[in-house]
């Protein structure tokens, strides 16, 4: 295949997780998944928990993200994400407690429950085990 | 005047002190160092989201939409939210005592002009400080340094933005260190509520995006980033400048330890001489006693 290749970077307020020339990006956007290709217009989105998939050569690469900001301008790709991990590095016993823990907190609805930010934790959970198992 | 025995002493327990000063000491440059270099992975980050704000203000119809927003909202100050970010353990000269002081300074201040006002704590210091004179806190967050996560600050704004926008509060301050240098941190108040916007001036050539959803939903969504960026900012410069105050207080005490050690040597140097003095002075006195 002779596809172009374009920069990607992907960040988070921690680190950089990614640099480098793709020839593809697909992300989770608010509104639906998306692929962006070489060439493709000034765009502007918000991102949702989900993975992102970018390709340098014939195998992708995986990886669990939990929102944030999209943008592609004509120089390149910036993925602005408040957490990203590789799926390879997923610790899936990790994420699965947390998975269990937050259903746990869910079920019991103790009075000082904070509903949005278990549920967040819930998805958020829920997506690193799947991310692993896709790989 | 002290026996020998007792400066033998005194200089043992301070050779102790300075070892496990120094230690500290070192374990602070350690943490400084590593807290140094979380400040730096942060900044691309937040100048991208800054420059990303930046372009579409400047798309924006700026009188209209941006002004309006929940919170850009300026209100008369009924109640306001004071955070107030000091460290969890002591042994650093004035760190936690500055943020105490000025906090305390800033609710009399707010109580004053008839507001009400409500603490979140950062760190054990504060909590427990204000916790025991029977302020009012909402909630307080202690043992965050050891392993400082971004969610912790997300959690931290999700606390008070909500109640902002529902008009609970009208003003949100953050009282912290600043990590200017590492010899010099100086405690800031600043807003984080109502947002003022200053963000770069966008590219002139700079195009318009496509964008998806609409402008004013980015627009908020990249605020309330913003905002957890701030907050992010705010724990890890109070990190970096409790680490650097006590390596300052640490070296400080290693220094003073050793001086005291050098004057106790110099006491217990005397003490030995006249102790030998005395002794051979008794044994030549007894020798001309024995000859007389």
């Amino acid at each position: 295949m002779l596809n172009r290749s374009f920069h990607v970077e992907i960040r988070t307020p921690e680190q950089l997780i990614y640099e480098g020339d793709v020839t593809s990006i697909r992300a989770p956007g608010v509104e639906g998944n998306f692929e962006i290709l070489a060439g493709h217009l000034p765009f502007l989105t918000a991102l949702d928990i989900g993975e992102i998939r970018i390709r340098e050569s014939e195998t992708p690469q995986l990886m669990a993200i939990s929102g944030g900001v999209f943008e592609v301008l004509r120089t390149g790709v910036t993925a602005l994400v408040e957490t990203a991990e590789w799926a390879s590095e997923i610790d899936v016993e990790r994420a699965e407690n947390a998975r269990d823990s937050a259903q746990a907190e869910l079920a019991a609805n103790a009075s000082d429950l904070n509903r949005p930010q278990v549920e967040a934790a819930l998805a958020r959970a829920k997506n690193r085990i799947k991310v692993a198992h896709n790989l | 005047m002290a026996t020998l025995r007792e400066i033998r002493r005194r200089i043992t327990s301070i050779q102790n002190i300075e070892q496990v000063t120094d230690a500290m000491r070192v374990v602070a440059a350690a943490r400084l160092r590593r807290a140094q270099e979380n400040i730096n992975a942060t900044r691309p980050y937040a100048d991208k989201l800054d420059t990303i704000l930046g372009h579409l203000i400047s798309r924006m119809d700026t009188e209209t939409e941006a002004l309006t927003h929940p919170l850009l909202e300026e209100r008369e100050l009924k109640h306001v939210c004071i955070i107030s970010v000091s460290g969890d353990r002591g042994l650093c000269g004035s760190f936690n005592s500055n943020v105490i002081r000025t906090t305390t300074q800033r609710v009399q201040h707010y109580q004053d002009g008839g507001a009400d006002v409500t603490l979140i704590c950062i760190g054990r210091r504060t909590h427990e400080h204000f916790d025991r004179r029977g302020y009012d806190i909402t909630d307080a967050y202690t043992n965050i340094f050891r392993n400082l996560e971004f969610q912790t600050a997300v959690d931290v704004v999700h606390e008070f933005e909500h109640l902002y926008v529902e008009k609970k509060i009208d003003k949100v301050e953050v009282i912290y260190n600043n990590f200017k240098s590492a010899i010099l941190q100086t405690v800031l108040v600043e807003q984080l509520l109502p947002l003022v916007p200053e963000f770069p001036e966008g590219d002139t050539l700079f195009l318009d995006y496509i964008y998806e959803p609409g402008q004013i939903e980015l627009f908020e969504m990249l605020l309330s980033r913003h905002l957890n960026m701030q907050m992010w900012k705010v724990l890890l410069d109070s990190n970096a400048a409790e680490q650097a105050a006590r390596m300052a207080a640490m070296e400080n005490a290693t220094q003073k330890a050793k001086e005291l050690i050098d004057e106790l040597i110099l006491q217990r140097n005397r003490a030995r001489q006249t102790q030998i003095t005395t002794e051979i002075s008794e044994i030549v006195s007894g020798a001309a006693a024995l000859e007389g």
